[in-house]
């Protein structure tokens, strides 16, 4: 399966990341080579076979409707929450003007 | 059923409706995080680590929240499914600090439903309709933008990021926007007896995305639009008729719909291309790997069962059936929580104060609740104090009605007294005169005089002239000042002249 | 006297809890270590006050009598995956420099409460992506060990944990934390000559820990000895109500149920493990330790997990999958790194910023994972991998029908020089393919040392075992540690 410089483009558009013309050239003989690689799947017959959703035997477990039960997942930090932004103002996160 | 048709210059059109209305569930905490969900705080300040998207922070999800789309997915009498698992919808957006929504693509928690929509000339639904119902799923809200306050940037606050929604996804089954008004304000009214949200369209706990096809009558389905995030059974009806004609115009000057989303403007009624979000539309929908498969018991289900009240379409059947309300009395009461909440109420406080059954008084009770009391309500206008309007002031009023001690008149000037004033009924009919006589020696009595007096006319009735009781009942009530209670009058002068 | 640094947890936590050092000169003697070893660049920021401020907690705590946690006064080395709070926390990576976490993460925590001191964030392959610490951003670690031909060539510590491998090694830390999603906690041990255990998936709590590929990720602890494996799982595992996959169960008491006596076990043999070309020395190690486990009273049973070539492929596809969607997050937009020339709009910032940010290895792995997520290859790839995934655990499933826990090598090679594999992807990730089943099934397994090849590195020999029997693996690491008798150790160069 051999991927062109053309279908990395849309991958790396889809994905935001921005990508030179020659990292385009040079990352598309190198995908094609894994996918060439991982294209072996295919040989096993899956047809009997449900794909795994939880790796152990576990369910998901719900919680409480409490609101703020402890820090680390309750609201009311917002200094915190806004620490690290680049661009932070007025208690909210700046970024470059959308226009809808 | 509808005959909605759009005429266009090369003949008739049918429109095909199909609704997602995204309903944001009723719990205290967010779906994945225990930051609150109330409305209308400052910004930034309801939002934990997890809604934010820091590193390393994982979702663990509310139990209410999926209770309550359990309870509501019943309420519409779908199937629920006992193994649902999380999806992940991957796309960039600064109101989306995950780069995915958590969603539910492949596995929802709630499958086919129905919801009726019952028939209303008026607004040409000739007859009652099933809509179906695809699926209802769980799924995050995402953020909010806001493009104003910088003249550089837009200001981001996820209060709002992570908040539960349900999203109630209908077949195209409506086809016109009558029906889709009427299938919206049922899911509203729906929402709102189970409790599962609160309906408030301007704070936009419901909104509704909008897939608008055309057709020639009988025709496979044409390309559809999605009209994003329409929040008002108004504004919904006024984009479907918009696309639709839109649609029609231009598939008639040889044109073809493009299968895109759309925006609607409240302010012209119209709708237009969102080309931003169609950029490279391609979700990567997988299972959240965060979160393992959601399976429910049977228990848990039942419970959700147990705890639903009475819903609009039972009560309404109950309301004509048991209680023999007309079939346009039971619509009007269970359209909405608060009317038949009041409803029951009243109907209650009367029957306890009148001991007499419910049945007794519910029609009386239902014409009070629809036009009477909204009736001198209105009339009053800025003189009336509604905290005065109790349930038992009324019940006061309509039990003096039901045992004969004032009339319909009186009732009314009695409640615009309360309205006013906010003293007792009973008070009021005293101090007001406003009471009937119900003596029935002063009865006799007054019929005896009209009798006496009016020997010629007795004479003629006894001869045939049927005709003439009404002026009978005139000339006694004259008599009595009006006070006569008017059933009473009537038996007496019935047995006088008649015996 | 031995010097401090030489000392593993046990004999670290014992010696303070007697009295006979305090925990203050430990911190001082490994701070100093780490001070020392900056050419092997396993540190991304040291932070010699935390682990001086837990000592001195510990002194204190001791002189007044109060109880003492199983790791007072052990400093230990935290991978730098782990937030911690007020700390720096990158993954190694461009796009997360300066991130200084509001919080902490529930292993570390957890470490912490249990009395140990931390020496400084570890360095790692950039987001965990790798398997010979050549794509952090803050440079390359280097293995303390070199090739006994007296040259200088740097040889990888392993990855992703390499940070972690290489300062345990060099006596920088006596234990550190690592993750394995794919091996690495087994791999970079196996090339160092340490041991290093990744539990059952579930068992320690993914909350705080960048994530990588989050059915996969799995914390563990690496340390230069089974029981110091054994004491500091006991520390970091145990339920979290804020991970949704942690797995609500006692964590048993490893260490003190120690027991190399293996009569009765069955160990099984894997023969898809014998690959073609295989190393002669790993071959020769392999065989050793069947020979040591036999001595210790095991049974040998020839079993086969017929999935095992199709491990890797699918691996490959669901592990960038997950990657992809994982670190969509990472966009400058509530931390780290922003890209926003003047004028650009919202979406170019985010390829801007993700351009800048992200290295190449984690570059190509993101376009992987959109790519095989994409519409039209989802299910060829995804689902198809998903599939054979259950295939890998149903595999091992039915190998348990025969024996006990399973003896394998860790890795198909010892340690390499960096920069000899870089230039090809295909190569560095076979490195994986002996650790992978495990991971894909979510199994406890550990590598411990086994020997040195003929060059004179480390190689490990890995032992995996049943959902949740950690007690069994360990077990049967201590009986080969015992036989082992593995002390050799790098030459100090740095
Ligand atoms: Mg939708
Ligand atoms: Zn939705």
């Amino acid at each position: 399966m051999s991927v062109t410089s053309e279908e990395v483009a849309r991958v790396a558009r889809l994905a935001r990341v921005r990508m030179s013309e020659d990292e385009l050239a040079r990352l598309a003989p190198e995908l094609s080579k894994i996918l060439d690689w991982v294209e072996q799947l295919s040989r096993v017959d899956t047809s009997a076979v449900e794909p795994m959703t939880a790796v152990i035997p576990n369910r998901l477990r719900l919680r409480e409707d409490v609101v703020d039960a402890d820090p680390d997942t309750g609201g009311g930090r917002r200094d915190d929450v806004l620490a690290n932004a680049p661009a932070a103002e007025h208690g909210f996160f700046g970024v470059p003007k959308v226009i809808e | 059923m509808t005959t909605y048709r759009i005429q266009g210059r090369t003949g008739e059109w049918e429109v095909v409706i199909g609704l997602e209305v995204h309903a944001q569930v009723t719990s205290r905490a967010k779906l994945f995080s225990t930051a609150s969900t109330a409305f209308g705080a400052e910004p930034n300040t309801q939002v934990s680590l997890v809604d934010a998207a820091m590193p390393g922070m994982l979702p663990v999800p509310n139990r209410e929240c999926i209770r309550q789309a359990v309870r509501t997915g019943l309420a519409v009498e779908a199937t629920i499914n006992r193994w649902s698992r999380f999806d992940r919808k991957n796309y960039f957006y600064a109101d989306l600090p995950q780069g995915y929504q958590i969603s539910q693509l492949y596995h929802p928690l709630v499958g086919e439903g129905t919801l009726l929509v019952e028939a209303d000339e008026k607004a040409g639904i000739l007859q009652d309709k099933r809509i179906g119902i695809e699926r209802i799923h769980v799924e995050q809200d995402a953020g909010k933008l806001m493009h104003d306050q910088h003249p550089s940037m837009s200001y981001v606050d996820l209060n709002r990021s992570g908040v539960a929604l349900m999203e109630i996804v209908s077949r195209p089954d409506m086809r016109s926007p009558a029906e889709a008004g009427a299938y919206l304000r049922k899911l509203r009214a729906i929402l709102r007896y189970v409790g599962s949200c609160d309906g408030n369209m301007e704070e936009g706990s419901l909104r509704a995305d909008v897939n608008v096809s055309v057709r020639r009558p009988g025709e496979p389905l044409g390309t559809r639009t999605e009209t994003k995030n329409v929040n008002s059974v108004r504004f919904v009806m006024q984009a479907i008729e918009h696309e639709a004609r839109r649609q029609v115009e231009l598939i008639e000057d040889g044109g073809t719909v493009v299968q895109e989303t759309r925006l609607f403007d409240p302010g012209t009624g119209t709708t237009r291309s969102m080309r931003s979000k169609e950029d490279a539309q391609d979700y990567r929908y997988f299972p959240d790997p965060d979160l393992l498969p959601l399976e429910l018991d049977e228990s848990f289900v039942e419970e959700c069962r147990a705890s639903l009240p009475e819903l609009p379409d039972a009560k309404r059947r109950r309301y004509i059936e048991v209680l023999g309300l007309s079939p346009y009395n039971a619509r009007e009461l269970t359209a909405e929580v608060e009317t038949f909440a009041r409803f029951e109420t009243l109907l209650a406080e009367t029957a306890r104060s009148s001991g007499k059954g419910e049945t007794e008084v519910a029609t009386a009770v239902a014409n009070w609740i629809l036009s009477i009391a909204p009736g001198v309500m209105n009339a009053l206008g800025a003189e009336a104090n509604p905290a005065f309007a109790t349930a038992a002031a009324q019940a006061a009023i309509l039990d003096m009605q039901a045992r004969g001690d004032i009339s319909g008149g009186q009732a009314k000037e009695i409640f615009e007294h309360v309205l006013r004033s906010g003293r007792a009924p009973k008070e009021i009919a005293e101090t007001e005169g406003l009471k009937q006589e119900s003596d029935a020696g002063a009865i006799e009595a007054a019929v005896d005089r009209v009798l006496a007096a009016n020997a010629e006319k007795v004479a003629e009735y006894r001869g045939g002239k049927d005709k003439l009781f009404g002026f009978f009942v005139g000339q006694v009530m004259k008599a009595m000042q009006g006070k006569g209670n008017p059933g009473l009058v009537n038996a007496v002068l019935k047995a006088r002249l008649d015996g | 006297m031995t010097q401090l640094t030489d000392l593993g947890v046990m004999a670290l936590r014992n010696g303070v809890a007697r009295g006979d050092f305090t925990a203050a000169e430990v911190a001082n003697a490994f701070n100093a270590a780490v001070a020392e070893g900056g050419a092997l660049n396993a540190f991304i920021v040291t932070t010699p006050d935390h682990a001086a401020a837990a000592a001195a907690r510990v002194d204190a705590d001791r002189a007044a009598g109060k109880p003492l946690g199983p790791l007072a006064g052990v400093p230990i080395g935290m991978k730098d995956l782990f937030a911690t709070r007020g700390v720096q926390t990158t993954a190694a990576s461009a796009i997360l420099e300066g991130f200084v976490p509001p919080y902490e993460s529930t292993v570390s925590q957890r470490l912490w409460d249990a009395g140990a001191g931390m020496l400084g964030k570890l360095n790692l392959d950039q987001f965990a992506m790798g398997s010979s610490n050549e794509t952090s951003h803050f440079g390359n670690v280097v293995s303390p060990w070199r090739r006994s031909d007296g040259g200088e060539t740097p040889m990888s510590p392993g990855g992703s944990s390499g940070g972690s491998s290489a300062a345990i090694a060099a006596r920088l830390c006596p234990a550190a934390t690592g993750t394995d999603t794919g091996g690495s906690i087994r791999q970079p041990a196996a090339f160092t000559g340490i041991c290093g255990i990744k539990p059952t998936y579930g068992r320690c709590s993914r909350w705080g820990v960048v994530a990588f590929a989050s059915s996969l990720d799995q914390a563990g602890p690496m340390a230069r000895s089974v029981e110091d494996c054994a004491v500091m799982l006991e520390a970091m595992a145990g339920f979290d109500p804020k991970d949704a996959t942690s797995l609500d169960e006692p964590v048993p008491q490893w260490s003190a149920a120690l027991d190399a006596d293996l009569r009765g076990l069955k160990v099984g043999v894997p023969c898809e493990y014998r690959r073609e070309g295989m190393d002669e020395a790993i071959v020769a190690v392999w065989e050793q330790g069947k020979a040591w486990l036999r001595d210790a009273g095991a049974q040998l049973v020839d079993i086969s997990l017929p999935h095992t070539d199709y491990a890797l492929p699918a691996y490959y596809i669901v592990a960038p999958a997950e990657a992809s969607s994982n670190l969509a997050r990472y966009d400058g937009v509530r931390y780290g790194l922003r890209e926003a020339p003047a004028g650009v709009g919202l979406q170019e910032m985010y390829a801007a910023t993700r351009a800048a940010g992200f290295g190449d290895e984690v570059k190509r792995r993101i376009l992987i994972g959109t790519y095989v997520l994409s519409a039209g290859f989802y299910d060829a790839y995804y689902t198809q991998a998903q599939k054979v995934r259950t295939l890998v655990a149903r595999d091992f499933r039915n190998a348990w029908a025969e024996c006990d826990v399973i003896l394998a090598p860790t890795t198909p090679t010892a340690s390499f020089p960096l920069g000899s594999l870089s230039e090809d992807p295909l190569t560095m990730y076979l490195n994986d393919v002996f650790a992978v089943p495990a991971s894909l099934a979510g199994l406890p397994a550990m590598s411990v040392p086994g020997g040195l090849n003929p060059d004179g590195l480390p190689l490990g020999l890995q032992i995996i075992g049943k959902p949740l029997d950690e007690q069994g693996v360990l077990n049967a690491g201590l009986a080969i540690e015992q036989r082992a008798g593995f002390t050799a150790r790098p030459q100090r160069w740095w």
